[in-house]
């Protein structure tokens, strides 16, 4: 069952009778499997990655991304839950970990520019209760994302037909 | 100018060539007619030879292989398959299975022995048992047995002049695994009628029903067997040439002599990274077999879904569909599908005269391409 859900996270495009045929399963059960999963939020949605700097569109490609180091002050009955949640709901932040270390949470923002990610963290994140005090890294160049490597696919070197 | 070599000058190029030229010419041409994974090297492997590069790793080794490497297949053997061998002196390492089945036909074979083949087979078998100065003796193998080897055929193809079976399971090109009882009849064979045992093992890790059973286990087999693997496919590392030898202590001694002269040692690089592979790669390996088995099943579904009728591969990428509802040879099938329709197989007669009637396609091909090419070869056949 684990493997219907590495194949779909793999490639989320695959059909059920195509993913029943691999693993050698009666395409029924893949489907019930699946919908089961749907509902039950396992599975949360399906989405395709992309590589936002070789998008041909100098508008749509501008965008900037930026990890935010946040040190909270924790607090008796929810630690850093309620905090951590608040930060979530914003729309500019598309992720959010508890971490050790340094710092306590490490969250991912998304902006037009430098300017909105700035204004973003002075204004929304800092000002939130507990928050002690926030570092912002800037993203240069995305290398690797979610296990895929945004560099050329390596050319298939092999003769065409050999023994 | 005087004659070369006879036996040389007599060996037929090899029938996958003709096919390699015509692609070769082509474009948009989806190719199953290749031998080796579609996978590059696992990373981790390539690394450690970046590495070993780097720290100047560049000078021969001792003439059997490093002894690290050595051990590391001994215990991968002992392991895998409870298969003894003394790393230090029934074990070398080889510049690919290639090298090992030309150094062992030569340590075995004396002039005009003969050496029983069960075909369809690799390519290479009959030309080096010739260069070996020996004989081939093909006996048959049929579709409708799953290629399995019957013992009672080998039996009957034995003379006086028999010095050897040489049978490769998991086998390109049919995909047959051949199942341990099978096994074990060709090894009483062989020690009733004193005959020594060639057993390529190169796709040995590459089965997906059931286990592979190394022939080297076999108790019967054990004395009179030389086992030849390497890292060409399951670890994806064809272009590294290193594969490896084990046999009794008197052969394996005999073919380092040979390995001395000849290659002197396998290259460091390569070893240091098989080295890596069968430390640290086995997620690797586990990850690619579950894909090629994946495809595998997509890929023949689709075979039979389009008329061809295909034995069920075990092991190995290959697919080694019937192509007698299309009333075509498999030459003119290949050639056909190829011009028509930019699919290149490769014929089952090159393989042998019981390969007339199939085309092997290999799975090692990227799962969107196997699709095209099943679509493709469906408009070919509906268009005959």
């Amino acid at each position: 069952m684990r493997e219907i859900l590495e194949l779909l996270e793999r490639d989320s495009s695959l059909s059920h009778d195509t993913i029943a045929t691999m693993l050698g399963l009666p395409v029924e059960e893949v489907s019930a499997r699946i919908a089961e999963w749907e509902s039950s939020g396992v599975i949360r949605r399906y989405k395709a990655v992309v590589d936002w700097e070789a998008v041909d569109d100098a508008i749509a490609r501008e965008k900037v991304v930026a990890f935010i180091d946040v040190s909270v002050a924790p607090a008796r009955g929810v630690g850093f839950d309620d905090v951590a949640l608040r930060i979530s709901r914003f729309d500019e932040v598309t992720s959010v970990h508890l971490v050790s270390g340094g710092h306590d949470l490490r969250c991912t923002v998304v902006g037009r520019d430098i300017r909105a990610v700035s204004d973003f963290v002075s204004q929304r994140l800092s000002t939130i209760d507990r928050v002690m005090s926030t570092a912002t890294h800037f993203v240069l160049k995305t290398h690797k994302r979610d296990g895929d490597v945004f560099a050329e696919p390596e050319p298939d070197h092999r003769l065409r037909v050999t023994p | 100018m005087k004659p070369l070599n006879e036996v040389i000058a007599a060996c037929p190029p090899s029938g996958i060539r003709r096919f390699f030229d015509i692609a070769a010419e082509m474009d948009d041409v989806i190719s199953l007619g290749v031998g080796e994974p579609d996978f590059v090297t696992p990373w981790r492997i390539r690394e450690a030879g970046i590495y070993a590069l780097e720290h100047g790793y560049t000078t021969y080794t001792s003439n059997a292989g490093l002894p690290a490497l050595r051990m590391l297949i001994c215990s991968d053997l002992q392991q895998r398959y409870s298969a003894e061998y003394a790393w230090d002196s029934e074990c070398l390492i080889t510049t690919g299975v290639s090298e090992g089945l030309d150094l062992t036909l030569r340590v075995l074979l004396n002039p005009g022995d003969e050496v029983i083949i069960p075909e369809p087979c690799y390519v290479a078998y009959e030309p080096c048992v010739a260069f070996a100065g020996g004989t081939t003796v093909r006996v048959p193998t049929r579709w409708e047995d799953n290629f399995t080897i019957d013992v009672d055929v080998v039996a009957a193809a034995i003379t006086p002049r028999t010095k050897a079976i040489l049978i490769g399971s998991p086998a390109n090109p049919t995909g047959a695994v051949q199942p341990r009882e099978a096994l074990q009849a060709l090894a009483r064979l062989a020690e009733q009628h004193d005959l020594y045992l060639i057993s390529d093992e190169i796709y040995d890790r590459l089965t997906y029903n059931g286990s592979h059973t190394c022939l080297g286990a076999i108790p019967e087999a054990r004395e009179r067997t030389v086992v030849l693997g390497g890292f060409s496919k399951a670890q994806a590392m064809t272009g590294w040439r290193v594969g490896w030898i084990c046999a009794p202590q008197a052969i394996a001694e005999l073919c380092v002599r040979v390995h001395q002269y000849t290659m002197l040692c396998a290259p460091h690089v390569s070893q240091l990274a098989a080295v890596e592979a069968l430390t640290s790669a086995e997620t690797d390996v586990s990850e690619m077999v579950a894909d090629y088995d994946r495809r595998r099943r997509v890929f023949v579904k689709g075979l039979r879904e389009i008329g061809l009728e295909c034995p069920e591969p075990d092991g190995a990428f290959y697919a080694f569909p019937s192509i007698r509802t299309s009333g075509l040879d498999s030459e003119t099938f290949a050639e056909r599908l190829l011009k028509e329709q930019g699919v290149a197989v490769v014929p089952g007669n090159v393989f042998g005269p019981s390969g007339e009637g199939h085309v092997r396609c290999s799975y090692a091909t990227a799962l969107p391409q196997l699709e095209t090419a099943l679509d493709r070869m469906s408009a070919f056949l509906r268009g005959l």
